[in-house]
């Protein structure tokens, strides 16, 4: 390729080097410094790559490794402006698919093309956490357009020919909101004064973990994992310096609550990650904010300055004499996987986001090594409350075993989506009757790697011991086919591998393989029962045998859908026999057009001969 | 006082062996199991297989298939095993995965075939190339696979053992070799 023999241009250089210079050549920030300087660039050549690991002392095959592995980096042209269409199932079933087809007829392009003139390039990526006001779509890695419909798509068409530059086309487009439907404590956000937090940071430490013990808060991520334990095991661990992170890497389809966390209540969420570096005894800080999240960046950056300004963070923060902490935040670039603790630790650390063996767990030996605190942002929004208002009162939500409230993010086919907070143990039928889905058949809750909820088990209720959830709660009703949102789900985890482990990488594919068999019955073959217990392999493979959660939990929605909607994979699986999903007179076209032959044995039926 | 009744021999199981797109590698291994071929002709009779020369398949219990498909003539075979067969066994990488032969894939059957011939024969007794060799298991149900390359005689063993006493074939972990 000749852009890769080039050296690197003046003016490319030039951009980098300031990029670098701003992150004073740390190997460590290589996820930040290839997203801002392909923000200039628009893609990263190879030549672009080689410089920055000569300026960063890395080798070249470790930096390309880092741009290849993250959707949001891109090693070959992209347009100038770069569209993404949220390809979420709720975008798809407010009609994505139409109007991405609108778009590109209108621009004469095909998704994951250049236009000729390379002026854009329109692709999808997955979730963008804007169910409720989807379909969604990103700009540029930077900006998200909301509530796209025909009249939008074909004004979005007229700007991108017309070449008006993104920051003229109507704000309206960009216009992100809350979407409360129900508030209870956090999202009423009572706690976020944040004058109240140096008499609460005065405590001693073991005064702030007994108390995050006695609320019984579990984590909000969807593991549920005790807070106090992990804080008390990060504590413990020995070492001289400690980390908390926050985990915003908020990429679970259909769930957008840390969104609005942060967007309306980021006080409280640095207060919760304060409170968590007082009680475990850290220095260093991270936000780890999710690629689709970019807008958000400048808001949380002036939320930061301000709490330096009044002495919240920094040396000797809220006035605690050797309490120094401050906070970092660090974007993600399109990585699913990385919202898993261990690979959220490594692209902190500027590295693929593969996940890593455990244990060590990241209490033991987390970001560079020292004993990690990483949380989800309503983990510790819910932590900025239990801190000033006592244990007891939040163990006193909920139920005995799940503490406390938990916002869920409605989305699908209802009548009023958005986020709707609870205390944990509301069942699933009073969420959907309050956001109106009287005909709902299925609730995927917690997303893809939940669990798909049918209407007879809808009396259970969303608590750690029922139905355990991570805040997503999409609604399908009886108009929808599950079989295809199963099958939908199985194209994001295989998307989404991280490649690292067979079983999930070869795995997540075979299982899409064999939907879309199930689908479109290719050839002239199509599905039997052999196809189903196949899938139940695949099932069983992926659940035990993936390097971590993500393959591990890459067949929820499959294994859910064929226990609660066999019929739609029955009556795609009609044949009484095996039959092939090839083509296979095609598989001889080539040796056919070679020797002209057109006899008998020069062709082969697909069907397996009954 | 009656004689016993002389107990029937118990009948023989019928197996059928082929290597498709194989090099027989599969079929030597099993010829590894040495002096307990004398046992295993005791309890087996061998339908079409290299080891017979009979060029068709009969009614059988079992079929050993050696060898992904190459060409249409390994696709009719493979058919008809499966027709007569009613076990149907995967032997080795090639039938599994395509194997070696594969390797060729990515490349366009007919454009090679007319840089190596020139002019390539239309005589119709040659069975024409598949575009991409195939794994077995994308055009017939197959019953079970032994992996490796080749699978050792112990695992063959092991197998025809298992399918003689009417179990499901399980492998032992040390005999499941990749390479």
């Amino acid at each position: 390729m000749v852009v890769n023999a080039a050296a690197v241009s003046e003016p490319t250089a030039e951009t980098a080097d300031a990029v670098l210079d701003r992150w004073q050549r740390d190997p460590l920030a290589l996820v930040q410094i290839l997203r801002e300087t392909q923000a200039a660039t628009y893609w990263l050549p190879r030549s672009l790559l080689v410089h920055i690991a000569a300026a960063l002392g890395l080798t070249v095959a470790h930096v390309e490794g880092v741009a290849g592995f993250y959707r949001f980096f891109h090693t070959s042209p992209v347009g100038c402006v770069r569209l993404l269409f949220s390809d979420n199932i709720t975008d798809r079933m407010l009609g994505s698919e139409a109007l991405l087809a609108q778009l590109c007829a209108r621009l004469g392009v095909a998704p994951g093309e250049v236009d000729a003139q390379g002026r854009f390039s329109v692709d999808r990526c997955s979730c963008t956490g804007l169910c409720d006001q989807g379909p969604a779509l990103l700009v540029n890695h930077h900006q998200v357009v909301t509530r796209l419909d025909g009249a939008r798509v074909d004004a979005l068409a007229d700007c991108l020919l017309a070449g008006t530059p993104v920051e003229e086309w109507p704000d309206e487009w960009f216009r992100v909101v809350d979407g409360v439907q129900r508030a209870d404590l956090l999202l009423t956000g009572l706690a976020a004064d944040a004058s109240s937090l140096p008499a609460v940071l005065a405590r001693s430490p073991q005064a702030l973990l007994d108390e995050v013990a006695q609320s019984g808060l579990r984590g909000r991520g969807g593991a549920g994992f005790p807070t106090e334990r992990k804080w008390q095991a990060c504590r413990d661990a020995p070492g001289p310096l400690r980390c908390v992170v926050c985990n915003a890497d908020e990429g679970e389809p259909g769930t957008f609550k840390d969104r609005v966390l942060l967007a309306s209540h980021a006080d409280s969420v640095f207060d919760g990650m304060t409170v968590a570096a007082r009680a475990v005894g850290a220095q260093q800080g991270f936000v780890y904010l999710r690629g689709e999240y970019r807008f958000l960046l400048p808001q949380l950056e002036q939320v930061l300055a301000r709490r330096r300004v009044a002495g919240l963070l920094g040396r000797n923060a809220a006035g605690i004499a050797g309490f120094d902490f401050d906070i970092a935040i660090h974007l993600g670039a399109g990585a699913y996987v990385c919202g898993e603790e261990s690979a959220l630790i490594e692209s902190l650390e500027g590295k693929r986001g593969t996940p890593r063996i455990r244990p060590p767990f990241p209490v033991q030996a987390g970001y560079l090594g020292r004993p990690t605190v990483v949380n989800n942002v309503e983990t510790f929004c819910a932590v900025a409350h239990i801190a000033r208002r006592g244990g007891a009162w939040w163990a006193g939500i909920g139920t005995a075993q799940s503490t406390g409230t938990k916002i869920h993010s409605v989305s699908g086919d209802c009548a009023r989506p958005g986020l709707y907070e609870y205390p944990l143990g509301t069942t699933i039928a009073q969420i959907l009757d309050e956001c109106g889905a009287p005909q709902a058949q299925a609730v995927q809750v917690g997303g893809p790697s939940g669990a798909c909820i049918p209407a007879s088990e809808f009396g259970r209720a969303i608590a750690f011991e029922d139905v355990p959830s991570a805040g997503a709660f999409m609604v399908f009703d009886r108009s929808r086919d599950l079989f295809e949102v199963a099958r939908h789900f199985a194209r994001f985890f295989a998307h989404e591998s991280c490649g690292l482990c067979t079983p999930c990488r070869v795995g997540t594919e075979l299982v899409v393989r064999r939907l879309d068999k199930l689908a479109h019955a290719r050839g002239a073959g199509h599905a039997s029962a052999f196809d189903i217990e196949r899938l139940h392999d695949l099932d069983t493979v992926l659940h035990s045998g993936t390097h971590c959660g993500l393959g591990a939990s890459a067949c929820n929605p499959l294994r859910d859908t064929m226990r609660h909607f066999g019929a739609a994979y029955a009556q795609r699986s009609t044949a009484a026999q095996f039959q092939p999903d090839i083509d296979l007179d095609a598989e001889l076209s080539s040796a056919r057009r070679v020797t002209r032959r057109t006899d008998a044995g020069a062709h082969l039926h697909t069907d397996t001969p009954t | 006082m009656n004689a016993p009744p002389i107990p029937e021999a118990p009948r023989k199981l019928r197996v059928a062996t082929v290597s498709l797109g194989g090099c027989f590698g599969c079929h030597m291994s099993l010829l590894d199991i040495d002096e307990r071929l004398l046992e295993l002709i005791e309890k087996v009779d061998f339908d079409r297989s290299p080891l017979t020369d009979i060029k068709t398949v009969g009614e059988c219990d079992v079929g050993l298939i050696e060898g992904g498909l190459c060409n249409a003539e390994n696709v009719e075979v493979l058919r008809a095993f499966r027709a007569h067969c009613r076990v149907l066994v995967a032997v080795g990488a090639c039938a599994i995965t395509g194997g070696l032969p594969a390797l060729r894939n990515h490349l366009d059957v007919g454009d090679m075939l007319q840089s190596v011939y020139g002019e390539v024969p239309d005589d119709p007794e040659l069975p024409l190339p598949l575009n991409r060799v195939l794994p077995i298991h994308e055009v017939v149900h197959i019953d079970h696979a032994l992996p490796g390359c080749p699978p050792p005689a112990d695992a063959f063993w092991q197998l025809l053992q298992d399918l003689i006493a009417g179990r499901t074939p399980v492998q032992a972990p040390g005999l499941i070799r990749y390479d």
